[in-house]
Protein backbone atom coordinates (compact mmCIF):
# COMPACT_ATOMS: atom_id res chain seq x y z
CA UNK A 1 0.00 0.00 0.00
CA UNK A 2 1.59 3.45 -0.96
CA UNK A 3 1.06 6.82 1.12
CA UNK A 4 -1.19 8.23 -0.87
CA UNK A 5 -3.67 5.20 -0.32
CA UNK A 6 -6.83 6.34 1.92
CA UNK A 7 -7.35 4.98 5.41
CA UNK A 8 -7.77 1.79 5.95
CA UNK A 9 -11.59 0.80 5.16
CA UNK A 10 -12.77 3.02 2.93
CA UNK A 11 -11.45 2.42 -0.14
CA UNK A 12 -13.68 5.80 -1.49
CA UNK A 13 -16.25 7.50 0.17
CA UNK A 14 -20.21 7.03 -0.55
CA UNK A 15 -22.26 8.11 2.05
CA UNK A 16 -25.19 6.63 0.88
CA UNK A 17 -23.38 3.37 0.93
CA UNK A 18 -22.53 3.73 4.50
CA UNK A 19 -25.85 4.76 5.26
CA UNK A 20 -27.11 1.85 3.63
CA UNK A 21 -24.74 -0.60 5.37
CA UNK A 22 -26.05 1.04 9.11
CA UNK A 23 -29.45 0.10 7.84
CA UNK A 24 -28.95 -2.95 7.13
CA UNK A 25 -26.63 -3.79 10.39
CA UNK A 26 -29.65 -2.13 12.38
CA UNK A 27 -32.56 -3.98 10.87
CA UNK A 28 -30.06 -7.24 11.37
CA UNK A 29 -29.98 -6.47 15.21
CA UNK A 30 -33.63 -6.13 15.21
CA UNK A 31 -34.29 -8.82 13.58
CA UNK A 32 -31.81 -10.84 15.79
CA UNK A 33 -32.95 -9.44 19.01
CA UNK A 34 -36.66 -9.43 18.51
CA UNK A 35 -37.40 -12.43 19.75
CA UNK A 36 -35.91 -11.91 23.18
CA UNK A 37 -37.43 -9.14 23.44
CA UNK A 38 -40.30 -10.31 23.18
CA UNK A 39 -39.69 -13.53 25.44
CA UNK A 40 -38.31 -11.23 28.10
CA UNK A 41 -41.67 -8.87 27.60
CA UNK A 42 -43.57 -12.18 28.22
CA UNK A 43 -41.56 -13.39 30.81
CA UNK A 44 -42.98 -10.35 33.23
CA UNK A 45 -46.68 -10.47 32.13
CA UNK A 46 -49.59 -12.29 33.97
CA UNK A 47 -50.68 -15.12 31.73
CA UNK A 48 -54.14 -13.09 31.07
CA UNK A 49 -52.39 -10.19 29.51
CA UNK A 50 -50.45 -12.75 27.22
CA UNK A 51 -53.62 -14.84 25.59
CA UNK A 52 -55.24 -11.23 24.73
CA UNK A 53 -54.20 -10.97 21.69
CA UNK A 54 -52.27 -8.82 20.41
CA UNK A 55 -50.14 -8.94 24.09
CA UNK A 56 -48.83 -5.82 25.11
CA UNK A 57 -45.40 -5.19 23.63
CA UNK A 58 -44.12 -3.40 26.86
CA UNK A 59 -42.91 -5.19 30.08
CA UNK A 60 -45.10 -5.80 32.73
CA UNK A 61 -45.17 -5.48 36.35
CA UNK A 62 -45.24 -9.10 36.97
CA UNK A 63 -41.24 -9.69 37.01
CA UNK A 64 -40.43 -10.37 40.68
CA UNK A 65 -43.41 -12.73 40.73
CA UNK A 66 -42.93 -14.67 37.52
CA UNK A 67 -39.32 -15.41 38.21
CA UNK A 68 -39.81 -16.03 41.82
CA UNK A 69 -42.33 -18.36 41.10
CA UNK A 70 -40.53 -19.95 38.87
CA UNK A 71 -36.81 -20.42 40.20
CA UNK A 72 -38.26 -21.43 43.46
CA UNK A 73 -41.63 -23.68 42.53
CA UNK A 74 -41.81 -24.24 38.99
CA UNK A 75 -45.07 -24.35 36.87
CA UNK A 76 -48.16 -25.19 37.95
CA UNK A 77 -49.85 -27.14 34.97
CA UNK A 78 -46.48 -28.45 33.54
CA UNK A 79 -44.05 -30.04 35.43
CA UNK A 80 -43.83 -28.76 38.66
CA UNK A 81 -40.10 -28.79 39.70
CA UNK A 82 -38.07 -25.63 40.25
CA UNK A 83 -35.91 -24.22 37.70
CA UNK A 84 -33.36 -22.55 40.45
CA UNK A 85 -32.45 -26.60 40.87
CA UNK A 86 -32.15 -27.29 37.39
CA UNK A 87 -29.91 -24.45 37.19
CA UNK A 88 -27.40 -25.52 39.24
CA UNK A 89 -27.72 -28.93 37.24
CA UNK A 90 -27.31 -27.21 34.14
CA UNK A 91 -24.22 -25.27 36.01
CA UNK A 92 -22.72 -28.49 37.20
CA UNK A 93 -22.82 -29.43 33.79
CA UNK A 94 -21.48 -26.94 31.39
CA UNK A 95 -18.47 -26.85 33.83
CA UNK A 96 -17.67 -31.09 34.23
CA UNK A 97 -17.66 -30.79 30.28
CA UNK A 98 -15.47 -28.53 29.37
CA UNK A 99 -12.93 -29.29 32.55
CA UNK A 100 -13.69 -32.92 31.40
CA UNK A 101 -12.69 -32.74 27.66
CA UNK A 102 -9.70 -30.10 28.39
CA UNK A 103 -7.97 -32.19 30.58
CA UNK A 104 -8.61 -36.09 28.77
CA UNK A 105 -7.70 -33.99 25.64
CA UNK A 106 -4.37 -32.69 26.69
CA UNK A 107 -2.76 -35.41 27.84
CA UNK A 108 -3.95 -37.49 25.17
CA UNK A 109 -2.07 -34.86 22.58
CA UNK A 110 0.84 -34.62 24.62
CA UNK A 111 1.13 -38.52 24.10
CA UNK A 112 0.67 -38.21 20.32
CA UNK A 113 2.74 -34.93 19.74
CA UNK A 114 5.96 -36.15 22.17
CA UNK A 115 6.24 -39.84 22.65
CA UNK A 116 7.08 -42.96 19.94
CA UNK A 117 4.94 -45.81 20.50
CA UNK A 118 3.42 -49.09 19.41
CA UNK A 119 0.05 -48.24 17.94
CA UNK A 120 0.37 -44.35 18.71
CA UNK A 121 -1.17 -43.98 14.80
CA UNK A 122 -3.96 -46.46 15.99
CA UNK A 123 -5.29 -44.87 18.93
CA UNK A 124 -4.73 -41.26 16.69
CA UNK A 125 -7.19 -42.54 14.57
CA UNK A 126 -9.47 -44.08 16.97
CA UNK A 127 -9.86 -40.82 18.22
CA UNK A 128 -10.08 -39.14 15.06
CA UNK A 129 -13.00 -41.33 13.88
CA UNK A 130 -15.39 -40.14 16.84
CA UNK A 131 -16.00 -37.34 15.02
CA UNK A 132 -18.22 -38.94 12.27
CA UNK A 133 -20.25 -40.17 15.86
CA UNK A 134 -22.51 -37.95 16.78
CA UNK A 135 -24.81 -38.53 19.69
CA UNK A 136 -27.78 -38.37 17.69
CA UNK A 137 -27.20 -41.04 15.49
CA UNK A 138 -26.02 -43.90 18.60
CA UNK A 139 -29.03 -42.82 20.94
CA UNK A 140 -30.59 -45.90 21.54
CA UNK A 141 -27.68 -47.81 22.17
CA UNK A 142 -25.55 -45.19 24.27
CA UNK A 143 -28.28 -44.95 26.24
CA UNK A 144 -28.36 -49.07 26.92
CA UNK A 145 -24.79 -48.62 27.96
CA UNK A 146 -25.74 -45.44 30.55
CA UNK A 147 -28.19 -47.61 31.93
CA UNK A 148 -25.90 -51.09 32.22
CA UNK A 149 -23.43 -48.50 34.21
CA UNK A 150 -26.04 -47.52 36.31
CA UNK A 151 -25.84 -43.99 35.47
CA UNK A 152 -28.75 -42.54 34.05
CA UNK A 153 -30.00 -39.74 36.74
CA UNK A 154 -26.68 -39.21 37.66
CA UNK A 155 -24.38 -36.23 36.63
CA UNK A 156 -21.80 -38.93 35.89
CA UNK A 157 -24.21 -40.04 33.44
CA UNK A 158 -25.35 -36.18 31.91
CA UNK A 159 -21.31 -35.95 31.46
CA UNK A 160 -19.19 -38.96 30.55
CA UNK A 161 -20.49 -39.61 27.50
CA UNK A 162 -20.26 -36.06 26.10
CA UNK A 163 -16.64 -35.62 27.80
CA UNK A 164 -14.72 -37.08 24.72
CA UNK A 165 -13.91 -34.88 21.89
CA UNK A 166 -12.10 -35.04 18.72
CA UNK A 167 -11.99 -31.59 18.52
CA UNK A 168 -10.14 -30.69 21.62
CA UNK A 169 -7.74 -33.11 20.76
CA UNK A 170 -6.83 -32.04 17.46
CA UNK A 171 -6.31 -28.71 18.61
CA UNK A 172 -4.36 -29.42 21.38
CA UNK A 173 -2.27 -31.62 18.97
CA UNK A 174 -2.52 -28.68 16.31
CA UNK A 175 -0.90 -26.73 19.02
CA UNK A 176 1.74 -28.71 20.52
CA UNK A 177 3.25 -28.89 16.80
CA UNK A 178 4.11 -25.14 16.63
CA UNK A 179 5.65 -25.21 19.93
CA UNK A 180 9.81 -24.99 19.38
CA UNK A 181 11.19 -27.94 19.53
CA UNK A 182 14.29 -26.27 21.67
CA UNK A 183 11.87 -26.08 24.61
CA UNK A 184 11.79 -29.69 24.93
CA UNK A 185 15.35 -29.79 24.22
CA UNK A 186 16.21 -27.28 26.93
CA UNK A 187 14.14 -29.29 29.19
CA UNK A 188 15.67 -32.95 28.53
CA UNK A 189 18.95 -31.22 28.44
CA UNK A 190 17.92 -29.85 32.50
CA UNK A 191 17.15 -33.26 33.12
CA UNK A 192 13.67 -32.30 33.68
CA UNK A 193 11.27 -35.20 32.62
CA UNK A 194 8.04 -35.65 30.35
CA UNK A 195 5.67 -34.53 33.12
CA UNK A 196 7.79 -31.20 34.26
CA UNK A 197 8.00 -30.28 30.95
CA UNK A 198 4.25 -30.75 30.35
CA UNK A 199 3.40 -28.72 33.74
CA UNK A 200 5.99 -26.18 33.44
CA UNK A 201 5.92 -25.90 29.74
CA UNK A 202 3.39 -26.46 28.21
CA UNK A 203 0.80 -26.23 30.17
CA UNK A 204 1.39 -22.67 30.49
CA UNK A 205 1.51 -21.83 26.79
CA UNK A 206 -1.19 -23.57 26.18
CA UNK A 207 -3.71 -21.00 28.50
CA UNK A 208 -5.51 -19.16 25.50
CA UNK A 209 -6.12 -22.75 23.89
CA UNK A 210 -7.80 -23.67 27.10
CA UNK A 211 -9.40 -20.17 27.58
CA UNK A 212 -10.97 -20.50 23.76
CA UNK A 213 -12.04 -24.26 23.96
CA UNK A 214 -13.62 -23.39 27.59
CA UNK A 215 -15.96 -20.81 26.18
CA UNK A 216 -17.40 -22.65 23.48
CA UNK A 217 -17.90 -26.21 25.37
CA UNK A 218 -19.52 -24.59 28.25
CA UNK A 219 -22.29 -23.11 26.27
CA UNK A 220 -22.16 -27.03 24.36
CA UNK A 221 -22.61 -28.47 28.27
CA UNK A 222 -25.42 -25.81 28.99
CA UNK A 223 -27.07 -26.54 25.65
CA UNK A 224 -27.47 -30.45 25.88
CA UNK A 225 -30.78 -31.52 25.18
CA UNK A 226 -30.98 -34.94 23.41
CA UNK A 227 -29.29 -36.87 25.69
CA UNK A 228 -30.13 -35.17 29.27
CA UNK A 229 -33.59 -35.70 27.89
CA UNK A 230 -33.25 -39.71 27.80
CA UNK A 231 -31.20 -39.90 30.81
CA UNK A 232 -32.81 -37.99 33.15
CA UNK A 233 -36.28 -38.87 34.78
CA UNK A 234 -35.87 -37.37 38.10
CA UNK A 235 -37.10 -34.28 38.16
CA UNK A 236 -34.32 -33.19 40.52
CA UNK A 237 -31.69 -34.16 37.68
CA UNK A 238 -33.39 -32.05 34.48
CA UNK A 239 -31.58 -29.14 33.02
CA UNK A 240 -33.03 -26.11 32.69
CA UNK A 241 -33.57 -26.59 28.43
CA UNK A 242 -35.24 -30.23 29.53
CA UNK A 243 -37.16 -28.18 32.49
CA UNK A 244 -38.84 -25.81 29.88
CA UNK A 245 -39.64 -28.38 27.40
CA UNK A 246 -41.35 -30.08 30.43
CA UNK A 247 -43.60 -27.10 31.02
CA UNK A 248 -45.00 -27.39 28.00
CA UNK A 249 -48.12 -28.89 28.19
CA UNK A 250 -49.81 -28.86 24.60
CA UNK A 251 -52.08 -26.42 23.79
CA UNK A 252 -51.57 -22.59 23.44
CA UNK A 253 -53.89 -21.45 25.44
CA UNK A 254 -52.99 -24.18 28.35
CA UNK A 255 -49.52 -23.44 28.61
CA UNK A 256 -48.34 -21.33 31.05
CA UNK A 257 -46.40 -19.18 28.61
CA UNK A 258 -45.47 -16.39 31.20
CA UNK A 259 -43.50 -19.45 33.27
CA UNK A 260 -42.12 -20.75 30.08
CA UNK A 261 -40.69 -17.23 29.48
CA UNK A 262 -39.18 -16.55 32.51
CA UNK A 263 -37.69 -19.77 32.53
CA UNK A 264 -36.45 -19.12 28.82
CA UNK A 265 -34.41 -16.15 29.92
CA UNK A 266 -32.66 -17.70 32.65
CA UNK A 267 -31.69 -20.71 30.55
CA UNK A 268 -30.85 -18.42 27.79
CA UNK A 269 -28.79 -15.53 29.88
CA UNK A 270 -25.77 -17.92 30.96
CA UNK A 271 -24.71 -18.86 27.83
CA UNK A 272 -25.36 -15.33 26.23
CA UNK A 273 -23.87 -13.26 29.14
CA UNK A 274 -20.64 -15.71 28.49
CA UNK A 275 -20.41 -15.03 24.65
CA UNK A 276 -20.90 -11.40 24.96
CA UNK A 277 -18.04 -10.87 27.82
CA UNK A 278 -16.16 -13.48 26.88
CA UNK A 279 -16.25 -12.53 22.83
CA UNK A 280 -12.27 -12.43 22.10
CA UNK A 281 -11.80 -16.48 23.67
CA UNK A 282 -15.26 -16.82 22.58
CA UNK A 283 -14.50 -16.28 18.70
CA UNK A 284 -10.79 -17.74 18.98
CA UNK A 285 -12.65 -21.14 20.10
CA UNK A 286 -15.11 -20.90 17.47
CA UNK A 287 -12.43 -20.32 14.51
CA UNK A 288 -9.87 -22.75 16.09
CA UNK A 289 -11.91 -26.03 16.88
CA UNK A 290 -12.97 -25.86 13.30
CA UNK A 291 -10.01 -25.53 11.80
CA UNK B 1 0.11 -36.90 10.41
CA UNK B 2 2.25 -35.33 8.27
CA UNK B 3 4.35 -33.46 10.82
CA UNK B 4 6.73 -35.03 13.63
CA UNK B 5 8.07 -33.52 16.49
CA UNK B 6 12.01 -33.85 16.40
CA UNK B 7 12.74 -33.85 19.95
CA UNK B 8 10.83 -36.74 22.06
CA UNK B 9 10.27 -38.31 25.03
CA UNK B 10 11.23 -42.22 25.93
CA UNK B 11 8.98 -43.93 28.58
CA UNK B 12 7.49 -47.27 27.73
CA UNK B 13 4.10 -47.27 29.87
CA UNK B 14 3.71 -43.04 29.98
CA UNK B 15 2.18 -42.70 26.50
CA UNK B 16 -0.23 -45.28 26.89
CA UNK B 17 -1.39 -43.59 30.82
CA UNK B 18 -1.66 -40.43 29.44
CA UNK B 19 -4.13 -41.33 26.45
CA UNK B 20 -5.89 -44.36 28.76
CA UNK B 21 -8.79 -41.69 29.94
CA UNK B 22 -9.46 -40.29 26.26
CA UNK B 23 -9.19 -44.00 24.68
CA UNK B 24 -11.55 -45.64 27.94
CA UNK B 25 -14.20 -43.11 27.18
CA UNK B 26 -13.99 -43.41 23.39
CA UNK B 27 -14.36 -47.41 23.58
CA UNK B 28 -17.38 -47.16 25.98
CA UNK B 29 -19.41 -44.61 25.14
CA UNK B 30 -18.49 -44.29 20.98
CA UNK B 31 -17.35 -47.56 19.86
CA UNK B 32 -19.50 -49.85 21.91
CA UNK B 33 -22.54 -48.12 21.22
CA UNK B 34 -21.69 -47.60 17.35
CA UNK B 35 -20.93 -51.09 16.98
CA UNK B 36 -24.26 -51.87 18.87
CA UNK B 37 -26.37 -49.94 16.59
CA UNK B 38 -24.85 -51.95 13.35
CA UNK B 39 -25.46 -55.19 15.23
CA UNK B 40 -29.34 -54.34 16.05
CA UNK B 41 -29.96 -53.26 12.39
CA UNK B 42 -29.41 -56.68 11.18
CA UNK B 43 -31.81 -58.25 13.72
CA UNK B 44 -35.39 -58.18 14.53
CA UNK B 45 -37.00 -58.04 18.09
CA UNK B 46 -40.65 -59.19 19.00
CA UNK B 47 -42.93 -56.46 21.23
CA UNK B 48 -41.78 -57.45 23.99
CA UNK B 49 -38.08 -57.52 23.25
CA UNK B 50 -37.64 -61.08 24.84
CA UNK B 51 -36.62 -62.47 21.55
CA UNK B 52 -34.43 -61.28 18.67
CA UNK B 53 -33.44 -63.03 15.27
CA UNK B 54 -31.10 -62.32 13.00
CA UNK B 55 -32.73 -61.18 9.85
CA UNK B 56 -29.91 -60.02 7.58
CA UNK B 57 -30.32 -56.51 5.93
CA UNK B 58 -34.31 -56.97 6.09
CA UNK B 59 -34.34 -53.66 8.34
CA UNK B 60 -32.99 -51.95 5.36
CA UNK B 61 -34.90 -53.60 2.53
CA UNK B 62 -38.25 -52.14 4.47
CA UNK B 63 -37.10 -49.11 5.24
CA UNK B 64 -36.13 -48.30 1.81
CA UNK B 65 -39.70 -49.83 0.81
CA UNK B 66 -41.22 -47.70 3.32
CA UNK B 67 -42.67 -44.13 1.80
CA UNK B 68 -42.53 -42.37 4.86
CA UNK B 69 -38.56 -42.86 5.50
CA UNK B 70 -38.17 -41.73 1.64
CA UNK B 71 -40.32 -38.97 2.30
CA UNK B 72 -38.07 -37.78 5.66
CA UNK B 73 -34.95 -37.64 3.07
CA UNK B 74 -36.83 -35.27 0.80
CA UNK B 75 -38.24 -33.52 3.70
CA UNK B 76 -34.17 -33.38 5.36
CA UNK B 77 -33.09 -32.52 2.16
CA UNK B 78 -35.23 -29.47 1.64
CA UNK B 79 -34.70 -28.37 5.27
CA UNK B 80 -31.12 -28.62 5.15
CA UNK B 81 -30.84 -27.04 2.11
CA UNK B 82 -33.16 -23.85 2.91
CA UNK B 83 -31.33 -23.71 5.86
CA UNK B 84 -28.10 -23.69 4.77
CA UNK B 85 -28.92 -21.40 1.88
CA UNK B 86 -30.91 -18.71 3.44
CA UNK B 87 -28.57 -18.39 6.28
CA UNK B 88 -25.43 -18.16 4.52
CA UNK B 89 -27.27 -15.35 2.06
CA UNK B 90 -28.16 -13.58 5.29
CA UNK B 91 -25.40 -13.83 6.93
CA UNK B 92 -23.05 -12.45 4.33
CA UNK B 93 -25.51 -9.56 3.47
CA UNK B 94 -24.70 -8.79 7.35
CA UNK B 95 -21.51 -9.55 7.74
CA UNK B 96 -20.16 -7.25 3.87
CA UNK B 97 -21.86 -4.38 5.29
CA UNK B 98 -20.44 -5.23 9.06
CA UNK B 99 -17.08 -4.69 7.29
CA UNK B 100 -18.00 -1.82 5.51
CA UNK B 101 -18.76 0.45 8.71
CA UNK B 102 -16.24 1.35 10.33
CA UNK B 103 -18.33 3.06 13.16
CA UNK B 104 -20.43 0.65 15.33
CA UNK B 105 -19.04 -2.63 13.62
CA UNK B 106 -18.04 -3.63 16.71
CA UNK B 107 -21.21 -2.97 18.70
CA UNK B 108 -23.03 -4.58 15.89
CA UNK B 109 -21.07 -8.25 15.97
CA UNK B 110 -21.44 -7.80 19.53
CA UNK B 111 -25.49 -7.71 19.31
CA UNK B 112 -25.31 -10.35 16.19
CA UNK B 113 -23.50 -12.99 17.46
CA UNK B 114 -25.03 -13.66 21.01
CA UNK B 115 -28.16 -16.19 19.53
CA UNK B 116 -25.11 -18.89 19.16
CA UNK B 117 -25.33 -18.96 22.58
CA UNK B 118 -29.21 -20.23 23.17
CA UNK B 119 -29.88 -23.91 23.16
CA UNK B 120 -31.91 -24.79 19.77
CA UNK B 121 -34.76 -26.68 22.26
CA UNK B 122 -34.77 -23.03 23.57
CA UNK B 123 -34.63 -20.84 20.42
CA UNK B 124 -37.61 -23.84 19.43
CA UNK B 125 -40.06 -22.76 22.74
CA UNK B 126 -39.14 -18.90 21.34
CA UNK B 127 -40.14 -19.55 18.18
CA UNK B 128 -43.80 -21.43 18.89
CA UNK B 129 -44.74 -18.58 20.99
CA UNK B 130 -43.85 -16.14 18.80
CA UNK B 131 -45.57 -18.21 16.01
CA UNK B 132 -48.51 -19.83 18.27
CA UNK B 133 -51.66 -20.14 16.51
CA UNK B 134 -53.77 -18.63 19.11
CA UNK B 135 -51.57 -16.29 20.86
CA UNK B 136 -48.25 -15.44 18.98
CA UNK B 137 -47.42 -11.92 17.80
CA UNK B 138 -46.23 -12.44 14.52
CA UNK B 139 -49.58 -14.76 13.71
CA UNK B 140 -51.32 -11.98 14.80
CA UNK B 141 -49.00 -9.93 12.77
CA UNK B 142 -49.67 -12.41 9.65
CA UNK B 143 -53.67 -12.22 10.03
CA UNK B 144 -53.65 -8.27 9.79
CA UNK B 145 -51.99 -8.84 5.95
CA UNK B 146 -54.55 -11.23 5.47
CA UNK B 147 -52.23 -14.83 6.36
CA UNK B 148 -53.90 -16.99 8.22
CA UNK B 149 -50.99 -19.15 9.86
CA UNK B 150 -51.53 -22.51 11.87
CA UNK B 151 -48.78 -24.20 11.43
CA UNK B 152 -49.73 -27.10 14.44
CA UNK B 153 -52.72 -27.99 11.50
CA UNK B 154 -50.52 -27.03 8.10
CA UNK B 155 -47.42 -28.92 7.02
CA UNK B 156 -45.54 -26.04 4.90
CA UNK B 157 -46.07 -23.62 7.62
CA UNK B 158 -44.49 -26.09 10.50
CA UNK B 159 -41.89 -26.44 7.82
CA UNK B 160 -41.32 -22.41 7.49
CA UNK B 161 -41.27 -21.94 11.56
CA UNK B 162 -38.29 -24.69 12.09
CA UNK B 163 -36.00 -23.48 8.95
CA UNK B 164 -36.44 -19.87 10.66
CA UNK B 165 -36.11 -20.90 13.90
CA UNK B 166 -33.36 -22.45 12.91
CA UNK B 167 -31.54 -19.81 10.89
CA UNK B 168 -31.85 -17.58 13.59
CA UNK B 169 -29.36 -19.77 15.76
CA UNK B 170 -26.98 -20.01 13.08
CA UNK B 171 -27.11 -16.24 11.86
CA UNK B 172 -23.88 -15.68 14.21
CA UNK B 173 -21.62 -18.56 13.26
CA UNK B 174 -22.39 -17.57 9.78
CA UNK B 175 -21.30 -13.49 10.49
CA UNK B 176 -18.57 -14.64 12.27
CA UNK B 177 -16.64 -16.87 9.33
CA UNK B 178 -17.93 -14.68 6.87
CA UNK B 179 -16.52 -11.50 8.74
CA UNK B 180 -13.66 -13.19 9.71
CA UNK B 181 -12.99 -14.11 5.92
CA UNK B 182 -13.72 -10.65 4.18
CA UNK B 183 -11.29 -8.78 6.91
CA UNK B 184 -8.70 -11.10 5.15
CA UNK B 185 -8.87 -10.06 1.87
CA UNK B 186 -5.93 -7.59 1.17
CA UNK B 187 -6.74 -4.35 0.79
CA UNK B 188 -5.12 -4.14 -2.19
CA UNK B 189 -7.21 -5.80 -4.16
CA UNK B 190 -10.34 -3.93 -3.67
CA UNK B 191 -8.52 -0.60 -4.15
CA UNK B 192 -7.14 -2.00 -7.88
CA UNK B 193 -10.61 -2.93 -8.70
CA UNK B 194 -12.13 0.66 -7.04
CA UNK B 195 -9.24 2.49 -9.53
CA UNK B 196 -10.37 0.53 -12.75
CA UNK B 197 -13.43 1.91 -12.10
CA UNK B 198 -15.43 -0.93 -10.52
CA UNK B 199 -18.12 0.20 -8.37
CA UNK B 200 -18.92 -1.62 -4.87
CA UNK B 201 -21.42 -4.31 -6.23
CA UNK B 202 -19.17 -5.59 -9.24
CA UNK B 203 -16.07 -5.34 -7.08
CA UNK B 204 -18.00 -7.54 -4.61
CA UNK B 205 -19.15 -10.19 -7.65
CA UNK B 206 -16.20 -10.18 -9.14
CA UNK B 207 -13.54 -9.72 -6.66
CA UNK B 208 -14.49 -10.19 -2.70
CA UNK B 209 -17.26 -13.44 -3.63
CA UNK B 210 -14.76 -15.21 -5.20
CA UNK B 211 -12.13 -15.01 -2.75
CA UNK B 212 -15.15 -15.84 -0.46
CA UNK B 213 -15.63 -19.33 -1.69
CA UNK B 214 -13.82 -21.59 0.34
CA UNK B 215 -15.41 -19.95 3.38
CA UNK B 216 -18.67 -20.31 1.55
CA UNK B 217 -17.94 -24.09 0.68
CA UNK B 218 -16.67 -24.50 3.89
CA UNK B 219 -20.06 -22.93 5.78
CA UNK B 220 -21.90 -24.94 3.55
CA UNK B 221 -20.86 -27.94 5.00
CA UNK B 222 -21.18 -27.04 8.21
CA UNK B 223 -24.80 -25.62 7.87
CA UNK B 224 -26.04 -29.29 6.24
CA UNK B 225 -24.54 -31.04 9.71
CA UNK B 226 -26.20 -28.49 12.15
CA UNK B 227 -29.35 -28.75 10.22
CA UNK B 228 -29.25 -32.75 9.97
CA UNK B 229 -28.05 -33.19 13.46
CA UNK B 230 -28.21 -30.23 15.90
CA UNK B 231 -31.51 -28.85 15.15
CA UNK B 232 -33.11 -32.11 16.96
CA UNK B 233 -33.98 -29.59 19.78
CA UNK B 234 -35.92 -26.82 17.59
CA UNK B 235 -38.04 -30.20 15.75
CA UNK B 236 -38.61 -31.55 19.47
CA UNK B 237 -40.06 -28.37 20.81
CA UNK B 238 -41.98 -27.01 18.20
CA UNK B 239 -43.80 -29.00 15.94
CA UNK B 240 -42.21 -33.07 17.14
CA UNK B 241 -42.01 -33.99 13.45
CA UNK B 242 -45.63 -33.34 12.35
CA UNK B 243 -47.72 -32.19 11.71
CA UNK B 244 -48.90 -35.91 9.53
CA UNK B 245 -45.01 -36.10 9.61
CA UNK B 246 -44.49 -32.46 7.40
CA UNK B 247 -41.10 -31.97 9.84
CA UNK B 248 -40.15 -35.20 10.20
CA UNK B 249 -36.53 -35.16 9.41
CA UNK B 250 -34.12 -38.37 9.92
CA UNK B 251 -32.30 -37.64 13.06
CA UNK B 252 -35.99 -36.95 14.34
CA UNK B 253 -36.84 -40.39 13.02
CA UNK B 254 -34.17 -42.31 14.54
CA UNK B 255 -35.14 -40.38 17.80
CA UNK B 256 -39.15 -41.28 17.59
CA UNK B 257 -38.91 -44.73 15.72
CA UNK B 258 -36.09 -45.89 18.68
CA UNK B 259 -37.35 -44.37 21.94
CA UNK B 260 -41.22 -43.50 21.26
CA UNK B 261 -42.30 -46.72 18.75
CA UNK B 262 -39.04 -48.84 20.54
CA UNK B 263 -38.69 -50.43 17.34
CA UNK B 264 -34.95 -50.85 17.76
CA UNK B 265 -34.07 -53.01 14.36
CA UNK B 266 -35.43 -50.33 12.05
CA UNK B 267 -34.32 -47.42 14.06
CA UNK B 268 -30.78 -48.91 14.18
CA UNK B 269 -30.88 -49.27 10.23
CA UNK B 270 -31.89 -45.45 10.30
CA UNK B 271 -28.64 -45.27 12.51
CA UNK B 272 -26.63 -47.09 10.32
CA UNK B 273 -27.80 -44.94 7.28
CA UNK B 274 -27.19 -41.53 9.26
CA UNK B 275 -23.87 -42.42 10.38
CA UNK B 276 -22.86 -43.34 6.54
CA UNK B 277 -23.91 -39.71 5.84
CA UNK B 278 -21.93 -38.10 7.95
CA UNK B 279 -18.88 -40.30 7.37
CA UNK B 280 -19.10 -38.87 3.73
CA UNK B 281 -19.75 -35.31 4.92
CA UNK B 282 -16.69 -35.90 7.18
CA UNK B 283 -14.83 -36.75 3.60
CA UNK B 284 -16.25 -33.83 1.65
CA UNK B 285 -14.87 -31.37 4.76
CA UNK B 286 -11.25 -32.93 5.29
CA UNK B 287 -10.94 -32.88 1.36
CA UNK B 288 -11.96 -29.19 1.23
CA UNK B 289 -9.50 -28.51 3.86
CA UNK B 290 -6.68 -30.25 2.34
CA UNK B 291 -7.53 -28.13 -1.22
CA UNK B 292 -7.49 -25.05 1.25
CA UNK B 293 -3.89 -26.16 2.55
CA UNK B 294 -2.44 -26.74 -1.24
CA UNK B 295 -3.79 -23.52 -2.37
Amino acid sequence: MNRSSPPPGMVENRPWLTFFAHAILIAGVALVAFPLYITFVASTLTLEQILTVPMPLVPGDQFWNNYTQVITAGSQRGAAAPVGRMMLNSLVVALIIPLGKISISIIASFAIVYFRFPLRNFFFWMIFVTLMLPVEVRIIPTFKVAADLGILNSYAGLTLPLIASATATFLFRQFFMTVPDELAEAARIDGAGPMRFFIDVLLPLSKTSMAALFVIQFIYGWNQYLWPLLITTDESMYTTVIGIKRMITGGDALTEWHLVMATAMLALLPPAVVVMLMQKWFVKGLVDTEK
Amino acid sequence: MAAEKRVIFRSAWLPYLLLAPQIAITIIFFFWPAFQAAWYSFQLQDAFGLQTEFVGLRNFHELFGDPRYLESFKITAVFSLSVASIGIAISLLFATMANRVIHGAIGYKTFLIWPYAVASAVAGVIFAFLFAPSVGIITFALKQIGIHWNWVLRGDQAMILVVVASIWKQISYNFLFFLAGLQSIPKSLIEAAAIDGAGPIRRFWTVVFPLLTPTTFFLLVINIVYAFFDTFGVIDATTQGGPAGATNILVYKVYHDGVKSADLGGSSAQSVILMIIVIALTVVQFRYIERKVHY
